[in-house]
């Protein structure tokens, strides 16, 4: 009996380790790969890389960079604060673009040993940042002009959606931006979050403030922080969030947001990436507060 | 389980058949040969194509290796390797330990405070680290979550020690318990951390608990190795005093094991073990359970065997994980915590549907 457990015990690693085997004798060889030669890490990267129209040059993404769909056909090496040296490597990268925070820092060290080279993108959570992303992108890839001409672009679209936000009647709306309210819990946006600084773009004033990150809330600070808006993001199969069963809970019951039934919903990334179409998301949320 | 309701063999002098440890000991053989295989094999697969053959061949012709070669071998899988194999052997090694060291089937190194002390350092670590002045920080070099982790680890299984601990006697009941309490106090304390954290913090918490090799670097391997290694040998000096515990406290002092001083030395090995493999590798599973009781299981319960045949097959195991993780989603890769569970729980499964009605757990 015991030995019958041994031999399972060996057969079943036998097997893995033609597993193995076959894992590494199938992996894809390296492909005919024209002018491909880039690693884009984080999604308003890899959307800029597609703004510039330099899909062209893209190897890889990472698992953040799902815009536009086309991305997500790129080989995936996975999230981009845990990548793996070897995962990276294998797709053979002469130049690899990241957004801030890819890590760890160990395989870092691995790509600096490997002389690849890697590029940090600089960001922020304004125009400029959007702008100083997309100047730092086409530096990169060595298209400095239509990088130029994309963040003007990007910049004036912004302004413009300020500006009209700003000029728009009445008192400025108070908007509260939910990440999820599973389980009729909700979690907001405090400041210094990408949300709340779209929202400031768009001519809105964060409902939640005193609080940093994104944060779980009481019913009580929801009902106090009086938003005039919800604003959430649009996943595909979300059941949980109708406004109906939103406005419903006790936390939103009583805030100007229900009585008037005002719920947006939007993109994730497109609303929260900073990236090329963050224009485009001010514009429409802006549009969506306070009417064309 | 099996190593309490067999008389237990090695106490003292064979009261076991010598068929059965010489058995044992015939299996060091194999698992050495097995955990040999598995090693080359780990330095040929991965995402990328290099293949270890290739490059013994343009060594042995004299032939310069290219960078990537040279990388991918000597900067990732080499010390990849190494690391898996210290580690799957540190934590089977301290698994099968703390079972003899408690009589108890369920032990795993988690019971002396490791893990949940390891654990809190970490996310102290990361939620806080950035606080730190920056010349500490220069100091830790990078290297500040391992770091915490290994002193938080220390910290919590000395504090279990020193509770459990009276006029030089100490009750591994009390440890037992304290233990619960001191992993319940870490949950909040982060639990606290974790609602202070953002969300990068929040998904470096995340991938830390699920565990990954993917860190492994030489000088990683330099601080870490030491520590697991001194200790498994360390372990393996105790088996006869774990045989002898098996009849009990009372029982193994009377025979003139000296009780005190080998569980000291058992919770200072499984502190070292598994606080430094915890430390460079995260929170992986299973390997301190599975491994010890599939060896009881197959070979019989004498720790002399026991323990040797632990640290082979748990590094060999880690180190199949480990390929598994690099292999199914390349480019990305699993974490191994992830791995190792879906491997071991059903084994563990398994080994208790064998055991039903056999012996009562």
């Amino acid at each position: 009996m015991r030995r019958r457990a041994f031999h399972t015990l060996a057969l079943s690693t036998a097997a893995t380790l033609v597993l193995g085997g076959l894992g590494a004798a199938v992996l894809p060889a390296e492909a005919a790969r024209g002018e491909a030669d880039t690693l884009s890490i984080g999604g308003s990267v890899t959307e800029i890389v597609y703004a510039l129209g330099q899909e062209h040059r893209l190897l890889a993404r990472d698992t953040t960079s799902t815009y536009p769909p086309e991305a997500e056909a790129l080989p995936d090496v996975g999230y981009m604060r845990a990548l793996s040296p070897e995962g990276v490597l294998s797709v053979g990268p002469d130049l690899i673009l990241s957004e801030e925070g890819a890590g760890p820092p160990e395989t870092l060290e691995v790509l600096e040993e490997a002389q690849i080279p890697f590029i940090t993108v600089p960001g922020g959570l304004d125009a400029e940042g959007v702008a100083a992303k997309i100047r730092a992108v086409g530096a990169a890839l060595g298209v400095p002009e239509k990088a130029e001409a994309l963040a003007a672009e990007v910049t004036a679209e912004i302004a413009a959606a300020s500006a009209r936000a700003q000029g728009a009647a009445g008192a400025p709306k108070r908007v509260l931006f939910v990440l999820s309210a599973q389980g009729g819990r909700l979690m907001g946006a405090g400041e210094n979050t990408g949300a709340a600084a779209i929202i400031a773009l768009a001519g809105g004033v964060n409902a939640l403030e005193g609080v940093e990150g994104y944060k779980p809330l009481s019913d009580e600070a929801a009902t106090a922080a009086a938003p005039d808006v919800i604003l959430m993001m649009d996943r595909e199969g979300d059941h949980a969030a109708s406004a109906e069963e939103l406005f419903s809970l006790p936390a939103l019951a009583v805030t100007p947001a229900a009585e008037t039934g005002a719920l947006i919903k939007m993109d994730g990334l497109k609303l929260l990436g900073f990236g090329p179409r963050t224009g485009a998301a001010v514009a429409e949320l802006s549009a969506m507060l306070y009417g064309d | 389980m099996v190593a309490l309701t067999d008389p237990a063999p090695g106490a003292r002098r064979a009261a076991a058949p010598p068929s059965r440890l010489a058995r044992a000991r015939r299996l060091h053989l194999w698992l050495a040969l097995l955990m040999i295989a598995v090693a080359l094999t780990s330095l040929t697969v991965g995402a990328t194509g290099v293949q270890l053959w290739d490059v013994a061949r343009s060594l042995a012709r004299g032939e310069e290796l290219s960078r990537m070669e040279r990388v991918v071998l000597f900067d990732i899988r080499l010390p990849r390797l190494v690391l898996g194999l210290a580690v799957g052997a540190a934590l089977a090694v301290s698994g099968a330990v703390m079972q003899g060291l408690f009589r108890n089937p369920l032990a795993d190194p988690g019971i002396v405070g490791v893990s949940a002390g390891a654990g809190l350092g970490a996310i102290l670590a990361i939620v806080l680290g950035g606080l730190l002045p920056p010349a500490l920080l220069g100091l830790a070099g990078g290297h500040l979550v391992p770091l915490a982790a290994f002193l938080g680890g220390w910290a919590s299984t000395l504090l279990l020690y020193r509770v459990a601990t009276r006029r030089g006697h100490t009750s591994v009941a009390t440890m037992l318990l304290a233990g619960i309490a001191l992993a319940a106090l870490a949950g909040a304390v982060s639990g606290v951390l974790v609602y202070m954290a953002d969300d990068n913090q929040l998904r470096d918490l995340t991938f830390w608990g699920l565990g990954s090799l993917a860190g492994a670097s030489w000088g990683k391997l330099a601080a870490a190795l030491p520590i697991m290694l001194i200790a498994i040998a360390g372990a393996g000096l105790i088996g006869r005093g774990l045989n002898a515990l098996a009849l009990g406290e009372a029982t193994a002092a009377h025979i003139g094991i000296p009780v005190q001083r080998m569980k000291r030395l058992a919770i200072l090995c499984v502190a070292g073990a598994t606080g430094a493999a915890v430390a460079v590798s995260g929170g992986i599973g299973f390997v301190g359970i599975v491994v010890p009781h599939l060896l009881r299981l197959g070979s019989g319960p004498d720790h002399r065997a026991l323990l040797i045949n632990s640290a082979l097959l748990g590094a060999a195991l880690l180190v199949v994980a480990d390929m598994i993780s690099r292999v199914v989603v390349a480019p990305a890769e699993l974490p191994i915590g992830i791995v190792t569970a879906v491997l071991g729980a059903p084994v563990f499964l398994w080994i208790l549907l064998r055991q039903r009605g056999v012996v009562d757990l």
